[in-house]
Order: structure tokens, then sequence, then C-alpha cells
């Protein structure tokens, strides 16, 4: 099987999530979008690191996952937060930035 | 195409047949995710998807990574994206009626202009020599090369992360600390509220526990003036217990020629 | 060459005396008129010195020359501020400072009325002084000097009343039409530079002989141009009637003496151009010949005193243009003419001033009458340069004007006919014309009102119109003893190595033609005009209507140049203003617009900006990747 294949998975999963975060309005969907690109990223270190046959593409991968929850941690407690005072969890209420 | 599989990738047929069933459903489950009215569905699709992730990982010869994978990202992380959404209400439905005009149409778009972009760009760069494959960096198992790659080579980018981590940590807790509203009864108000009381029995306070002068210790009631012991003097803590000790032989025997 | 240093003070003079009436304003009022009248006898008394000097002098050495200072030098174009006086400019020196010196003391009779008398009088030494430039300019710039000055001050001196809104118009046609041929004359200089890399008279004439036909024709063509504008010759003519509207010493001075003769002067000075371009004489003597029967036919029709003498002299000045077109010996002949009509025509100006003095400044002549008795000595100025203009011998203009007809004959072929028949037909106009203003204004039944009670004129103003009269009588005899003025130009317009081809007729034939059309021309008046209505009578023939209106010339210049002039500015500050600023506008509601609609991309909500991430990056991508390709 064509390894790319990892690849074009990737992209795919990359491209449904990053359309996942312009379409729904729910704060907490849209941040699973993002995991979702990061997790589309993780796999394509992943398989880059076969190719290459070293572990740099795992350890890079490994990083992220780190960071990843680390954003998870502070970004759902934001939306809480948030949450919390407007008693409402959709991205289109905070526009006050219109002009 | 089957030229192709044994030129590059040199993976087997059992990888194949693993990649062709697992990847369809995650492709079909993060497009569910997508679509899903309700927030908690989308949650546990994605779910779905890590775990097949996490699948692919193992399959790959990433096997530290395919535990983490399970454990940290669909074990605590989705874990906690539930939590939120128990918080903020999981009975929120979405309604799928786009207000911004134009928005899904043009997102449609750039999202069809990126995937092409990314596929097309994917399909340029071939990837030229056949698959490496991890055995020999396997050798002394995945986990000790991985440790051996991070504690060395990336022991900085390792303790930066950590650190980060425990920003994180603190962090979350600043933000979800919802300050209660705490009313600290101070000695003033103690006292007022006692002698605004329904009766001022206790406007003085409660009587001290123990038999005067005979025996003062805490699990004793005090006596009232017709020598029966007083409830209120002992500790209701005690009581429950059981600890609470008759006053009967701390009493004064010759109760009555003292009065005289 | 010899140098003078007097020549400087000929312009010096006159021009301080100018400035100085100017500058003091009031203060000069009671002596002003004064101080410009023995200033500009002062350039006469300079003139005649010179003269004197000039005639001890052997014919080539006669010239004098005055290098004031460098004026231009920039790369190859040297021009010096120099004044040159040799035979030609000596006639023209002393016919003006002559002249003009008997005008300024007819004016200070004349406009002893009028309250500006002064300031007229700094114009009139304004004129003097740029005159007498444009005549001793060495060069054709230096002479564009002059001609833009006179030009200056025969505008201020038209419009010298020109709280009448008539006149100031008057005076302001009188500019433009000028300046229609003072293009012709900056052309002519632009076209002598880049010929010859010279415009001094000297380095033209050495370079005329190698140019190219072409060159010379359309040197000789915007001369040409330039003569008709200031001598209004046609096409540019309609200026000289309305000019009238100026003070009748003004009309004297500068319409009928001098500034209008500057045309004859450049194509007398230019002779070695026209010489060499047989295409320019022929434009030459056919302006004169058009000019000559226009003015004449004009004149025919006109009641107003000012304006028939006006109309005069634009015929005139067409023969002494046509004599200039006909070969060397034509100029001396124009400049004999010149000069005799200066004397006869100003006299009859003056004459003219001095009637409408006597008549209360009226013009209409079918309100005179049967002025000779009350004014004789006016009657009989007038009446001799009436017979000189006629051409009556032994008058001034008989000897000129007879030449120039002669010499038109003698043309050759068919152009000497039709030129010469031309000339003929024009003096039997010119007599026609001429004897119905002596008789309706000095013989016959008085047609004035009761209340006019014309008088003579006071001596400072029949004194010089005495002078004048002895000028009509004897200047044309004099002039031509001996061929005199023809020898004394002979230097200057080589006239002495034209060999004489055979004359169509003999001399005398010719003056007895002359005579006897004038005669017809003169007797056919008298007859018709033995009585004259007193208001211009409304039958007549389409002829007299159309000179009436001056042959529909400022019709057609209407029709022809102003309509379209002003349709051309119209349409342009249309344009400006939908095209220039209606873009700037547009520009400037166009960012508005943009503005306004890209204001609403801003809608405060995250996805869409997201969105707008999204396709940034995409399209960035792609640009990169097509780029790299």
């Amino acid at each position: 099987m064509d390894i790319s294949n990892y690849l074009y998975l990737s992209v795919i999963l990359f491209t449904i999530g990053a359309t996942g975060v312009l379409v729904r309005r729910n704060a907490i969907v849209i941040f699973m979008c993002i995991e979702l690109m990061l997790n589309a990223a993780n796999l394509a270190l992943v398989t880059f690191s076969r190719v290459a046959g070293n572990l740099e593409g795992q350890v890079a991968s490994f990083f992220t996952m780190v960071v990843a929850a680390c954003e998870v941690v502070v970004g759902l407690a934001i939306i809480v937060t948030i949450y919390r005072s407007r008693r409402s969890a959709s991205v289109d209420d905070a526009s006050l930035l219109k002009s | 195409m089957f030229n192709q599989s044994l030129a590059l990738g040199q993976t087997a047929t059992p990888e194949a047949v693993q990649f062709w069933i697992l990847a369809p459903i995650a492709v079909i489950a993060a497009l569910g995710m997508l679509f899903m009215k309700k927030a908690v569905h989308s949650a546990l699709l994605l779910a779905w998807v890590m775990v097949t992730l996490a699948i692919f990982y193992i399959a790959q010869d990433a096997l530290f990574l395919g535990i983490v994978q399970i454990v940290v990202y669909t074990g605590a992380v989705m874990m906690l994206f539930l939590f939120i959404l128990m918080l903020v209400g999981v009975d929120a439905s979405e309604s799928l009626v786009e207000n911004i005009k134009g928005q899904r149409g043009a997102s449609i778009l750039a999202g069809l202009g990126l995937g092409g972009l990314l596929l097309s760009l994917v399909a340029r760069a071939s990837v030229n020599q056949p698959a490496a494959g991890l055995k020999l960096v396997n050798q002394t198992g995945n986990v000790q090369s991985l440790a051996g790659q991070l504690f060395t080579q990336y022991v900085w980018a390792f303790e930066v992360v950590s650190a980060l981590l425990i920003t994180a940590a603190l962090g979350a807790m600043v933000l979800a600390h919802s300050p209660k509203p705490a009313v600290r009864n101070k000695q003033r108000d103690l006292s007022i509220a006692r002698f605004r009381g329904k009766s001022l029995a206790d406007a003085a306070g409660l009587p001290g526990s123990g038999v005067f002068a005979r025996h003062n210790a805490v699990d004793v009631p005090a006596l009232l003036p017709d020598g029966t012991p007083a409830p209120t003097s002992i500790s209701a803590t005690l009581k429950a217990r059981g600890d609470v000790i008759s006053p009967a032989p701390f009493a004064l025997e010759h109760s009555e020629e003292v009065e005289e | 060459m010899r140098t003078s240093s007097l020549l400087v003070y000929l312009i010096a003079l006159p021009l301080f005396s100018s400035a100085l009436l100017l500058l003091l304003g009031r203060i000069a009022d009671k002596w002003g008129h004064i101080l410009a009248t023995l200033i500009t006898a002062s350039t006469f008394v300079i003139g005649a010195y010179e003269f004197m000097k000039m005639q001890g002098q052997a014919g080539e050495s006669r010239a004098v020359t005055q290098k004031l200072f460098e004026w231009i030098s920039v790369g190859s174009l040297k021009v010096n501020a120099s004044l040159l006086l040799d035979q030609l400019s000596i006639c023209f020196v002393l016919l003006i400072t002559g002249v003009v010196t008997l005008i300024h003391i007819y004016s200070i009779a004349y406009m002893s009325h009028d309250k500006d008398r002064r300031r007229f009088f700094a114009f009139l030494n304004l004129f003097i002084a740029d005159m007498l430039l444009l005549v001793l300019g060495d060069s054709y710039l230096n002479l564009y000097i002059g001609w833009e000055g006179v030009g200056l001050a025969s505008y201020l001196l038209i419009g010298f009343w020109n709280h009448n809104p008539t006149y100031a118009v008057a005076s302001k046609k009188a500019f433009v039409a000028n300046r229609v041929g003072d293009v012709g004359l900056s052309l002519a200089i632009m076209i002598c530079f880049a010929q010859f890399g010279t415009v001094s008279f000297e380095g033209v004439k050495a370079g005329a002989h190698g140019a190219s036909s072409a060159a010379l024709a359309g040197i000789g063509a915007m001369l040409l141009l330039a003569a008709c504008g200031k001598s209004a010759q046609f096409p540019l003519q309609s200026w000289l009637g309305d000019a009238m509207a100026g003070p009748t010493p003004v009309s004297a001075l500068i319409h009928a003496a001098t500034m209008v003769t500057a045309g004859v002067y450049l194509i007398s000075r230019s002779n070695f151009i026209f010489d060499a371009s047989s295409t320019a004489r022929l434009l030459v003597v056919i302006v004169g010949a058009i000019t000559l029967l226009f003015g004449a036919i004009i004149g025919t029709a006109k009641d107003d005193i000012k304006k028939a003498l006006a109309a005069s002299t634009m015929s005139q000045i067409g023969y002494m243009i046509l004599a200039t077109g006909l070969g060397p010996i034509g100029y001396a002949f124009a400049i004999l003419h010149l000069l005799t009509h200066g004397f006869f025509k100003a006299g009859m100006f003056l004459g003219a001033g001095s009637v409408m003095h006597g008549m209360d400044d009226e013009v209409n002549m079918r309100k005179y009458g049967g002025l000779a008795k009350l004014m004789p000595i006016t009657a009989v100025t007038f009446g001799l340069g009436y017979l000189a203009i006629l051409g009556v011998p032994p008058f001034a203009g008989f000897y000129s004007k007879d030449k120039i007809i002669e010499v038109a004959f003698n043309a050759g072929g068919i152009k000497g006919i039709l030129l010469g028949g031309a000339a003929l037909l024009g003096a039997a106009i010119t007599a026609f014309y001429m004897t119905r203003v002596m008789v309706m204004t000095f013989i016959g039944a008085k047609r004035w009102k009761a209340e006019s009670h014309p008088h003579e004129s006071p001596i400072l103003m029949t004194l010089p119109m005495i002078l004048l009269a002895f000028g009509s009588v004897a200047s044309g005899f004099l002039l031509s003893k001996g061929s005199a003025l023809v020898h004394w130009l002979e230097p200057v317009v080589n006239s002495q190595n034209v060999e004489e081809g055979k004359p169509l007729m003999p001399a005398l034939t010719v003056s007895l033609l002359a005579l006897g059309v004038v005669v017809i021309g003169a007797a056919f008046a008298i007859i018709k005009y033995r009585t004259v209505s007193d208001v211009a009578p409304e039958k007549v023939s389409e002829f007299t209507i159309a000179a009436r209106k001056d042959l529909y010339q400022d019709i057609l210049n209407d029709r022809l140049l102003v309509a379209p002039g002003t349709l051309l500015t119209a349409g342009l500050v249309r344009a400006d203003d939908r095209v220039i600023d209606g873009g700037v506008r547009f520009v400037g509601s166009f960012l508005g617009a943009t503005s306004d609609a890209l204001r609403k991309v801003q809608n405060g909500f995250v996805r869409s900006y997201a969105l707008l991430m999204l396709a940034g990056l995409v399209i960035t991508v792609i640009a990169v990747w097509v780029i790299g390709a």
C-alpha cells in the first residue's frame, strides 16, 4: 500500500477540521475541530517518521500532543469563564468588533 | 497499483486492509462531527476518530505514541471536553441555520480549495525513497528509543514543555475558580445574632461543660440548679459518639447542708 | 559703420518724459503737456541733426549705429540692444518726430478741456519712444520690442476715454487684431533664427542668398501677416474703423502718419527677403491690391468723417504695400507715398478734428454742410490735403501715387495690367469718396442744427494744420526732384542694379490716365452730392449696404473666428469641469463607495475572520506555487 495514503487521510481530516472551524457556531465544537486538525498533523508526522526511518517525527508528534493538551486545558477554562458571564457558548455573540 | 505497492511503501497487505476499512470510517466520523446538532455527539465522534488514529500509529510502529494517544488524548482531553459540555449544557443543540450571509458557501469553497491544494501538493511531492520503516530504530524497543531521543537531544524542549504544562494547570485553576460569596460571621455578628434571637436564654452563651470545681472535663455535662445535667453544655459530636460521662459521681453529697 | 551716441536719446527722452508724467500724477497737470511737447521737439532736433550729418557722407557710409548693451546671449543666439540709423530709418524718424511735434502742439488746444490731458501726453510720448525704437532697431527682435510697444500705446490711446464701453471695446479689438499680426512677426523671427542663426538685419541679409525658397517664402508670408496686422491690411483690417474711437490727434498720429506705416517699414526693411522670394512678393501685391480697393469701397459709404478718413488710410496703405511688392524700385515709391501721405492724411485728420471741435464733437457729415465760410483755415488746409490725396498735380500725392500706378503697370504681363487697373480704379474711387467728404462737409447748404455755432479753431490747432498743408503741397515735388528719394534709399533697398524693363506705356500716359479717372470720380461725386439729406437714406443698393457694414468683414470675423473660439473655450470649460474636476470628484466618491462596501467585511464575527484567514492562506500558497513553478 502506498504510504502516501496516510498523508492523504491526514490532509482530508485537516480540511474537514478547517471547514468545521468556519461553519460551526458552538465554541466547544470549534475547539474540537481544532483538535482534529492537530491530530491530522500528528498522523502526518508519524508517517514521515516511518518514511525517514528515525524517531524525529514521533518526537515532534509527542510534543504536539503535550502542547495540545495544555491548549485544551486553558482554552476550555476560558470558554467556561465566558459562558459564566454570558450564559451562551456561541462565538457569534462576541461581535463587538463590528464596524 | 500493485506494482506501486511493491515498489514504494512496501507495507504488507494486512495493513492495507486495515487502512482501507478504518480510514473511510474515520472520514465519515469526522464529517459527522461536523454535521451533528448536539455537541455531545460531535465529541463522541471525535473520540472515535482519535482511536482510529491511535490504531494507525500502532500500525506504523509508533507504539508509545499510539498508547499515549488513547490515554491522553482520547482519555483525558476528550473527557475534559465532555465535562465542559456538561457544564455548558448537554442538551444545548445548535440550530444549523447559518446567519452570516455567504459564510457557509464560502467556507465550503475555501475548504475544498485548501483540500485540493494540499492533496495536489502531496501528490506532487512523491516520497522518493522506500519507507525505511522503524525496525532498526525500534531495536531496543520503541519506548526506550523515544526516551533516548527525548532526554538527550530534545531535553531542552522537554523541560520547556513541562513548564508549559504547569503553567497551563495554574492558568486553568485561576480561570475556572469561581469565587464563592463567603459570608464569614465575625465575633460581632455572632454577638448581635445572639441578642436578636427568639429567646434570650442563650444570650450570654452556652453553659460550659464540666462540674464546677470537681471535674471540668469536656465530656461531663454541667449540672443545672435542680441537679439535672444541662444538655447544651456538651458538644453535639460527643453526644453523637456517646462519649458523654454522667456527672453523678461528681455531684456534691451534702448539698442540703451547704444550703443551710 | 559710423557710431553715434545720440541715437539713444531719441528713445530715452520721450520714454523718460512719459514715465515722469505718469508717475508724478496730478502734480504735473499744469506743465506736463509743455514738457512733452518740448521733448518731442528735441527729438526732432536730434533727428534733423543726424540727417545733416548724414548728408555730408557718401552713400554707403551714411548709416550710423549705436550699441547700447549686450542683451541676449543664450547658446547660439546673440542679440545686442543696438540702434541703427540709416537712410530708410531717417525718413521715418523725421516724419515721426516732425508730425508728432505738430500733433503735440495741436493736442494742447484740442485736449484743453479734458482733465486727463497729462495722461494723454504721457501716452503720446510712450508711443513716440516705441515707434522710434521700432524704426531704429537693428535686428528683428529689437524691432519687435518697438512693435509691441506701439501696439500697447495705441491700445492705451484708442481707449483713452475708456469710461465709454464702445471705445474700450474698440481699443481691445485693435489690440487683438494687432496680436494676430504679432504672431506672424514672432514666427518670422523664429524661422530666421532657425535658418540663419541670427535675427539681425545684417545677418539675415547675408544669409538670404543661400536660404531655401520655402524658408524665404515662409519668412516673407509671416512678415506680411505682421504688416497686415499693424497696417490694417486685408484680412486684419477690421480694427482701423473702430479705432477712430480715440481722440482725433491719436487718429492723426497713429492711424495716419506713423503706426500704420510700420508694416510698410517692416517690408521695406526686409527687402532682401522679399526680393529673394517671388511667392512672398506675389502675396504682398495681392494683399495690397485687395486692400486698396477694399478701403476705397468702404470709404464711399461712411457718414462719419473720421471713419471715412480711416477707410482712406487703409486704401492708401494698400497702395504702399502694393508698391513694396513690385520689386526694388517699388520700395522707394512706397516710402515716397508714405511720406507724402503722412503729411496730407495727418493734415486732413487734424482738419476733421478742427471741424469736430467747432461742431461740438459731431462726427456725422450729414450734419455738416457749408462750413467753408465759417472755418476758412480748416477748409483751405483740408482742401489742400484733399487735392494731394487725389493726385492732382503739382500737389504731393500726384508724384507718389502716379509713380506707384506706373510701376504697377510695368510689372509685366497680365499681372501688371491687373495691378495697374486696380490701382487706377482705386484712384477713381478715392477721388469719389474724398470729394464726397469735401462736398458734404465744407460746401453746399448748411444742415447743422441751430444750436451749434461752428467757429474756427484756436491758433494752436490751426498752426499745425497750416504747416502740414505746406507738406501736402510741396513734399511730393521736393522729394521727387531729381529722383532724390530714390537715390537716397538706393544703398538700403538695392534698387540701383535693377535694369528697367520696357515700360508698358509712357509715364505721361499713365499720369493723364490717372488724372482722367480722378476727374471722372470727383465729378460723379459732385453731381451726386449736390443735395445731401441729413439722415442716411434707407433705400440704397446692396452695394451701399455692404459698404456701410465694412463689406461684412466684422460679421465674417465673428462667424469664422470669434464664434468657434467661444465654442472652443466653452467646450474646454465644460471638459475641465466634467472630465478633470469630474475625475477628481469621481476618485473621491469612488473611494468613499469602496470604503463603504469594504467596511461591511468587518462584521465582527470571528468565523468570517477565520474564513478570510483561510482563504488568504489558500491564495498565498497557490500564488507561491504558481510563481515558483
